[in-house]
């Protein structure tokens, strides 16, 4: 399992413009919202959480295509089935390194991002700690969504369309906690509701996954 | 692993199948296919494009699903846990599973330590490319470093799918070594190939198309 880990890290600062793609993407995506909608800091302000949110499920996604698909190309994937880990571990561990190389860099980007749109300061705390389960949350949901579509043609598009359904609870608790915390309520509810469904998707997106995965080799 | 199983059928050393039938899309690929394979034996997979060699190797393997039939090792039902099953299996596919991105060592870091990795290179003739980029290496020598990942396992079923594949006279015989060894050990060989391969008192399994 370590040692998947390590593979999946070295093979993506192997490739890093799969990471920095994601990154640029998140930080793009953001900066069109001022130019469309105006600068006014009050509007900015007011929608800043649920554009930091929906430009990070968006490029959360732009990897996912590629976690199991450069595998199962090249024959890697049926090495990994044997490699004697559990499929859901190997899934587990893909996960992990999505988050690692995807998730963890989206929630760092996401503080100048959240400065740029004049998000009130109050407000930032929630959204990060919001972000650490919501980016979680995501790569695993993606995980499952990536070894279902493996095999599928144009899989790449039917990944999102699978994927941005499951991934609302998320944005929606995510964004209600910088909202509150924006206006002075309390972020904790939607922040526990948000780990709650973080701590669902933990076991069972995995083991959907490393279903999904037998049944590709298949 | 290993343990012999009393049941009603008598336990017996090796890999045997009983039976075994494939469907591939909707085509019944092959059906009633049985052979054992004691200790040391080795076991040539012979037939035209598309009889099923390969779809055969797969679900030896336990990547691929058997519709019927059952495989023993060593007297236990094999395919029942395939977890447990991979780690008994050695599989080199048709595909090379390199990655170019990374150097021809660091593509084996998952499946073996550094010095074990370093003597698997050297079995086949690698050790010399170790440091470089996999995307440098020619099809011949891709194929090879496929095998030095074989030269790592420690599993008693070898399964290889063409594994002569692009080889040069050297890098056969380098195999031959490696296929001797790992039968004189106790493994099974089971290869699909329509070249000849370096394995003295195979038997031949024809597949019809």
């Amino acid at each position: 399992m370590r040692k998947l880990l390590a593979r999946e890290l070295r093979l993506s600062l192997r490739h890093g413009t799969d990471s920095l793609a994601a990154i640029l993407f998140f930080l793009v995506a953001g900066a069109l919202f001022p130019l469309a909608i105006g600068p006014a800091p009050e509007t900015l302000a007011r929608i800043a959480p649920g554009i930091v949110w929906v430009c990070a499920l968006l490029a959360a996604l732009l990897p996912l295509d590629r976690l199991f698909g450069a595998d199962a190309e090249d024959g890697s994937l049926d090495h990994l089935l044997l490699s004697g880990l559990p499929p859901a571990a190997i899934a587990l561990g893909k996960a992990t390194a999505h988050w690692l190389t995807t998730g963890l860099p989206l929630l760092l980007a996401a503080i100048p991002m959240a400065i740029m749109l004049r998000l009130p300061d109050e407000a930032l705390p929630a959204l990060l700690l919001g972000l650490i389960p919501g980016t979680a949350f995501l790569s695993l949901i993606g995980t499952a969504g990536a070894a279902l579509v493996l095999g599928a043609r144009r899989g790449g598009v039917l990944l999102p369309l699978l994927v941005l359904p499951m991934a609302v609870p998320a944005l929606i608790f995510g964004v209600a906690a910088a909202d509150a915390a924006a206006v002075g309520l309390a972020a904790r509810p939607h922040l526990l509701l948000l780990s709650a469904l973080c701590a669902a998707a933990l076991p069972l997106c995995p083991l959907a996954a490393g279903a999904a995965l037998r049944s590709a080799a298949e | 692993m290993g343990k012999g199983q009393e049941g009603m059928i008598v336990p017996q050393e090796g890999l045997q199948a009983e039976g075994l039938a494939a469907i591939r899309g909707e085509r019944l690929v092959f059906s009633g296919l049985s052979f054992a394979l004691p200790p040391g034996g080795a076991l040539l997979l012979e037939g035209p494009n598309g009889s099923g060699k390969s779809t055969l190797l797969r679900v030896l393997a336990g990547l691929g699903r058997a519709e019927v039939g059952t495989l023993r090792w060593n007297g236990e039902d094999a395919l029942s846990d395939r977890t447990t099953h991979a780690t008994r299996v050695a599989y080199l596919g048709h595909q090379d599973a390199v990655k170019p991105g990374l150097t021809v060592a660091e593509n084996l870091a998952f499946w073996g330590t550094p010095p074990e990795i370093e003597t698997a290179l050297a079995r086949i003739n690698l050790a010399r490319l170790a440091p470089l980029p996999a995307r440098m290496l020619s099809a011949g020598q891709k194929r090879r470093l496929a095998l030095a990942r074989l030269a790592l396992a420690t599993a008693p079923i070898w399964l290889l799918d063409e594994p002569t594949l692009g080889l040069d006279t050297t890098s056969v015989a380098a195999l031959g070594t490696m296929l001797a060894t790992h039968r004189a050990s106790g493994g099974v060989v089971l290869a699909a190939t329509h070249l000849p391969l370096p394995l003295p008192g195979a038997e031949t399994l024809r597949l019809a198309a």
